[in-house]
């Protein structure tokens, strides 16, 4: 743009539209990885979990009384999926406990259905095989992430919230509830409810599926004697691996509807070229003579 | 005014219809795709060269000596969990077991200087190792049990192993497809690495949790490899072989379950 234009710009329109470069190349990289490894995982992970679908705290299975267990069973009216959580059960026909494979296909006894699992019918084995494939490409773009956001100081200077942005945290939640984005020059940094849900993820949950997954490892138990205690045991491990992975689904599907929220076509560039257009700021600003 | 928010209501509901059903064939492609992959035979190598990393991985952070976790009695579960064969039909087990495995002889043999034939009374006279140990299937459960038996090792050294023995191949009694009428074998097998063999806690358990190892978990005699996964403990042990491959044994994958698509390394 041409410098002498922007100097004699009307008074009344502080910025027009301008784009800035938001995602870094690598991060931008590492983020498909990252879509694609999570999906994979928790669908073909949600195909492991149906060879065994209920879940247990402490060391072993006390295989009558899971937390949480799906299934199916025949009544008078036809068969019925269900969900049991404790004691109580909910009829989850058709999605939990007892699905179809499409339309015109019979009802089958599986904890979830084909649409949520890689692959779509019941093959652990096969579901272990991309399972344990893609763990080992996400924990390396995940490692990498890691590195680059601390020696690109990634990290520190766009994760990390400062003092003056955790003091008004209380009007980031009102503005999230109004869904209401910020704009201009706020709306290049993450703000203060986005950068702690990115850290959050990023060194809690992340980490913690991975430790989870690991646990669940006959021989990886035996590097430390009793190492998995620290967890509850392997069946605790199970459920917090479980528990991790719905959060971090839970993660996506609000950071998906924040993208749309705040404009999709603008976000997904951003991701894609790193370039995020900020749209022109129509508030009028007094600019000193 | 009304007609136009009407419209313009009509042609969200057009865009979010139309976009819901991209969505929903993108989607479908997508999982039909896998699918594909999944029957794709290079593909599916691919994705189990994994196993070979997680092998190697696994030998480097828990070496060979590293020992499983042992439990105390009080979390020894009241009843363990039988899973695969939980009575083999086949004619020469029943034989056996009708006959309460008196006429029992374990076979071992292969690639060794002294073949051997034990009963169950030289098995449970040799030097036994007793442990609190817990079993955890590949579909996901755990079980802890009490386990009494021979340490695999202790065999080798008596059988003493050629220096071309690799592995150690366990046959089974059963059948997993039912006793053949066609003469096809389908009966269960299993192989284990030297590594894994002269582990201390891999022993031939012949007891459970204080009593003669019940049918139901492998009697009279299975193998316990603490380190890995349930499918990987040979239960109902008819001989013991030492081999330099299990590439012409049966599928070539060195175990029943290997055959169907597991992984041969079964400490993930």
């Amino acid at each position: 743009m041409d410098i002498e234009a922007t100097a004699t710009a009307p008074a009344i329109v502080a910025r027009p539209a301008r784009r800035v470069y938001r995602h870094r190349l690598p991060v931008r990289v590492m983020h498909w990885i990252n879509v694609v490894c999570l999906t994979v995982l928790l669908m073909s992970g949600l195909n492991i979990f149906n060879a065994h679908p209920a879940l247990y705290w402490g060391r072993e299975s006390t295989f009558a009384t899971p937390w949480i267990s799906f299934g199916a069973r025949n009544t008078p009216n036809g068969p019925v999926g269900y969900t049991r959580i404790g004691n109580t059960e909910f009829d989850t026909t058709g999605v939990l406990g007892l699905s179809t494979s499409g339309e015109g296909s019979r009802p089958m006894a599986r904890a979830f259905p084909t649409w949520a699992t890689i692959p779509g019918p019941q093959w652990l084995a096969m579901a272990r095989h991309w399972h344990l494939f893609f763990a080992w490409l996400f924990v390396i773009n995940g490692v990498a992430y890691v590195l680059f956001t601390i020696f690109s100081r990634h990290l520190t200077r766009d994760l990390v919230p400062t003092r003056d942005e955790l003091r008004n945290i209380g009007r980031s939640i009102v503005d999230h509830l109004k869904l209401k984005h910020p704009t201009g020059d706020a709306a290049t940094r993450y703000n203060v409810l986005q950068s702690l849900t990115y850290l959050i993820v990023i060194f809690g949950l992340l980490p913690l599926v991975v430790v989870c997954g690991l646990a669940m490892s006959p021989r990886l138990d035996t590097v430390f004697t009793g190492w998995v205690e620290l967890l509850g045991g392997r069946q605790s491990a199970r459920t917090l691996h479980f528990l991790a992975a719905f959060g971090l689904l839970l993660f996506v599907v609000v950071h998906v509807a924040e993208v749309f929220i705040a404009g999709v076509w603008n976000e997904m560039r951003s991701m894609v070229t790193g370039w995020y257009t900020i749209p022109e700021e129509r508030a009028r600003q007094e600019v000193q003579p | 005014m009304t007609r136009t928010f009407t419209l313009m209501r009509a042609r969200d509901r057009d865009r979010r219809r139309l976009l819901r059903g991209a969505a929903a064939a993108a989607g479908s492609a997508l999982l039909a795709g896998c699918d594909r992959l999944s029957h794709n035979d290079s593909f599916a190598r691919t994705l189990q060269s994994a196993e070979h990393l997680n092998r190697a991985i696994a030998k480097v952070v828990a070496p060979r000596p590293a020992m499983a976790q042992e439990f105390g009695p009080e979390q020894v579960a009241q009843t363990f969990r039988g899973n695969g064969t939980l009575s083999p039909r086949d004619a020469d087990y029943v034989a056996l077991r009708d006959a309460g495995f008196a006429d029992y002889r374990l076979q071992v043999g292969g690639l060794v200087a002294k073949p051997l034939e034990l009963t169950l009374a030289e098995l449970r006279a040799l030097p036994s190792r007793t442990q609190i140990t817990r079993h955890d299937c590949v579909e996901g459960w755990s079980c802890i049990g009490k386990w009494k038996g021979v340490q695999l090792a202790r065999i080798l050294e008596m059988v003493e192993p050629k220096p071309e023995a690799k592995f150690v191949l366990f046959r089974c009694f059963d059948s997993m497809d039912g006793p053949s009428l066609d003469g096809r074998d389908s009966r269960y097998y299993e192989s284990i690495d030297l590594d894994d063999a002269h582990h201390a806690q891999t022993i031939l358990a012949y007891e459970l949790n204080d009593k003669a190892l019940p049918v139901t978990n492998g009697a009279p005699l299975r193998c316990r490899v603490e380190r890995q996964l349930g499918y990987k403990q040979a239960k109902y042990i008819r001989s013991i072989e030492l081999i330099d491959s299990f590439a012409a044994i049966r599928g070539g994958k060195g175990g029943y379950w290997e055959d169907e698509g597991y992984e041969w390394y079964g400490g993930i």
